[in-house]
Order: C-alpha cells, then structure tokens, then sequence
C-alpha cells in the first residue's frame, strides 16, 4: 500500500478507484468470524449455514465492512479518516466466489473537507454482495 | 398461525421495541495491538497506521489507530454467541428466542451504519449500549416472509465519551418452502463444487453452427458466395447480391476498426466483465461483426478506432473474437 496520502484538493467527483479482487475461501470466512469475534455459527459451521438455506458457510457483515474500508483506504493512503460507512448486503459471499470491489467518487463536501466514496462489491457468482457509501476527510493539502 | 394468534404474536415482539439489550457491554479487552494484527492479516489490510508504530508516529495520525471497522468488534460477545443459551438471556436475545420460536429460524445481517467520532488508539477502552430500535411490518423477503430488527448501538469511551454509534438491521426469516427444497438440493450436493456462470452459449442451428464451431478452433470465418463472391455475415444460407446457394468461406485478418459501439453499464451480469464494451467492428475484408472491444479504458474507444482481435477463451465454456486496440 503507497505511504502517502489523497489531498481533499486532488480529488474529484467521479474519479473512479482502482478494483480490487478478493478470493472468497473458507479461509477468509471463518477467519474474518473469529478475527471479529463473531461467533454466530453461519459463519463457521457449514450444517448450520445450510439450516438457514445458504449451500456453504457464508461472510459476515463485519468482514464485509472490513473489506470496504481497506478498499478506500488502500486508495486515500494512510492518514485519511474514515467518518461513516453506510452498508448493504446482497448476495451472500460463500467459498470458491471472486469479489470485485469498485468503487468511484461520488460526491465533495468543501465545508467539512470530506468525500463520500460509493462501493460496490460483486461477486462472480451471484452478483451484487454489498452495495455502499464510504464518507472520508481527507488532509486538505498533500 | 391464525391471524388473531398472528396479532398477539406481534404485539409480543413489538413490546421489545425500545428496549435496552441488557446493562452496557464493557469490551472484555481494551484495544490492543494483537486483535488490530488478526483483522488487518484478514482483511488484508496494509495500512500502516495501524501496524507501523515508527510510521504512525511520524505520520498526522501521531501513533498507532485501529482500524474504524472493528469499532463493534472490541465489545462482541465472543464464543458463547456459538454454545446453546443456557441460563439467563439478554433482551436481544429472548428477543431472538421468541421469533424462532415462532418459526422464523433463519437470521441475516443485511445493512450497517456506522458513524465513527475519533480514531480509537491501544489502550482505549469500549463500551456497547444497544438499543431495540424498530421491528418493521412483516415483510416477504427473497429468503421468506419476516422481520427487519433494527438495533442502535453508542459507542462510549473509558470517559464516558461518545466515540461511535452504529445501526445494525438483522433479517429474521421463516425460510420459504421453495428455500427448503434447495436446502435439500444444497445439503445433497453440500460438496459439489460451485457453479460460476458462463456467458449466454450462442444460438448454432443449420445456417450457423459452421461459424461457432470454427470460432471454437480459434478462426473467425466469413461466408463467401460462390456464384459472386460477395463475402457476408452473419451466416444465412442465400446470398444478398446473386442468390445463389453456393458458399464457401474465407478466414478474417482479424484486422479492422470500430464502426460504432455501446458501453452497458447497468445492470452487471455474472459471467459478463465489467464494464462491457460492445462493438459493432469494421472488418478490413468488409463485412462487419457485433463482438466485445478489451484490454481498453471506456473513454478511449471511438468510432475509427483501429483494432485487432483474437479469438479467445472467455470462460470454461466459451471461444469468443475480442478486438483490441490495434
């Protein structure tokens, strides 16, 4: 990830953010459940995401998050603050999926020095997994 | 469920609304450096604000941050969410209890605001106070009918200050009879691998099948007349300029120019790349093809624009030409 930080100035509505590709496994589930401390066993136990109508065990809304954050903030570089997310989930992410995270500039707000960033995360089997809006502030100047 | 029964079931659940979960939830472990590794290691998060003590030092943030998105992770519950309830439920969960107990079993997360106040840094201390926000009506979702719980979490620090607040909106869902038949598909099928989609396969009947099997060996082919050689495309069995029946054909240089073109942004199909660019392509021969212009930014391609095109796997299942810029 690049060391320097997106100035507010350098920035303009409908900049688009480079995409980003995750590899959906088991793995990254079950790891993103425990590192979030989410327990709720969809998550981590297959018998019991199938209960629930799901084929395999499936990502959770903080992992999702996570992910969303990283996307934009791989993107700002490391001294943006991130001032809300605003998420919605889709399809759910399972093994075996590829997310593709987008995302572009959607709007400035000159007074509070912030952009809102929309993010879409599509997964290459079911579509759309999360749908959202990243508000960040950024240094005024680099 | 009779619609009397239907009615004092909801004015049970209802009474939940404003309810405080149970007293406010200190996190079990101040923020700390190890947690703040294993969500980053997750995530795949390098930002070395929050791993990189010399770097966040020096940087605006003036010392390690942790990242905002685990703002709800320092006051989970952790592993009991995953043992059977035994003693004492919270209100949240008699809550929960209640509705699957009343067959809505399955459960969601479907959205999250999160607003956050400050950078929280190792040390800080968090504390939970959630709130039953809103049940909504009963509503008949894709996964089946049920009820949208909407929680409010504020976020406190170790002085009591605000430092984030949260809506949390979970599905509750009786899953639907049509969901139940694909449990049982799912469970039978539990290991088979994933299906990804492919694109659309192309239409091939007597006049065309020729041309898709020779796009399979790697060859764009255009149909030539006999009688005339008029070339054409697409395939069709007479031809335009002298009728006749007759026809052979001849393999494309592949080289040509963008004749016109349409990007489609909305909506994206699994299976498709994204963005799509269809091009309507001017063969150097001179018939022209609908086929996809790649390895280009949208807002580079334009009418005259020179390309060269390959034909080429776009999925396990299908050989399509692709046209270049040249």
């Amino acid at each position: 990830m690049k060391r320097t930080t997106r100035s507010f100035t350098s920035v303009a509505v409908g900049e688009k953010l480079p995409a980003l590709k995750i590899d959906v496994t088991a793995g990254l589930i079950v790891g993103g459940a425990l590192a979030s401390r989410d327990f709720t066993p969809v998550h981590h136990e297959k018998a019991a995401a199938q209960a629930a109508g799901l084929p395999d065990i499936f990502m959770n809304i903080l992992t999702s998050n996570g992910l969303m954050a990283r996307f934009v903030t791989d993107w700002t570089g490391p001294e943006a603050t991130i001032r809300r997310i605003d998420v919605k989930l889709g399809a759910p992410n399972l093994p075996g999926m590829v997310m593709t995270i987008t995302g572009e500039v959607a709007a400035r707000d000159e007074a509070a020095g912030t952009v809102d960033i929309s993010v879409s995360g599509d997964n290459n089997v079911w579509g759309n997994h999360m749908a959202g809006m990243v508000r960040v502030a950024l240094p005024r100047e680099a | 469920m009779t619609p009397e029964e239907t009615t004092a079931f909801e004015a049970k659940i209802r009474a939940y609304v404003g309810r405080e979960m149970g007293p406010p939830k200190r996190g079990f472990d101040d923020v700390n450096a190890a947690m703040i590794r294993h969500w980053t290691e997750v995530t795949g998060d390098a930002n070395p604000v929050y791993t990189d003590a010399q770097f966040a030092a020096a940087s605006g943030k003036k010392g390690l941050i942790a990242p905002p998105t685990m703002l709800a992770i320092w006051a989970m519950e952790g592993y009991p969410m995953a043992l059977p309830q035994t003693g004492k439920v919270d209100v949240q969960r008699e809550l929960h209890n209640l509705l699957e107990a009343h067959g809505y079993t399955g459960v969601l997360g479907t959205n999250t605001i999160t607003e956050f106040y400050r950078d929280l840094r190792p040390g800080d201390q968090v504390t939970a106070h959630t709130v039953i926000d809103n049940i909504s009506e009963r509503k008949k979702t894709a996964r089946g009918h049920g009820y949208f719980i909407e929680t409010v979490t504020k976020f406190t620090d170790q002085k009591g200050e605000p430092i984030g607040r949260q809506v949390f909106r979970t599905l509750r869902f009786a899953p639907s009879a049509e969901l139940a038949a694909a449990k049982g598909e799912a469970a039978k099928g539990a290991d088979a691998p994933l299906e990804v989609p492919t694109r659309i396969p192309s239409p091939r009947g007597h006049d065309n099948a020729w041309w898709w099997e020779a796009i399979d060996q790697g060859r764009l082919l255009i149909q030539r007349c006999k009688g005339c050689g008029t070339l054409r495309h697409p395939p069709r069995p007479m031809c335009g300029s002298c009728q006749s029946l007759e026809w052979d054909s001849v393999e494309s240089s592949l080289e040509g120019e963008v004749f016109s073109y349409t990007e489609l942004s909305y909506p994206k199909f699994p299976g498709y790349p994204d963005p799509l660019l269809c091009g309507l392509i001017q063969l150097r021969e001179g018939t022209r093809l609908v086929a996809n212009i790649v390895g280009c930014e949208p807002q580079r391609v334009h009418v005259g624009m020179k390309v060269k095109g390959k034909v080429e796997r776009v999925d396990d299942k299908t050989m399509l030409p692709n046209f270049y810029p040249a």
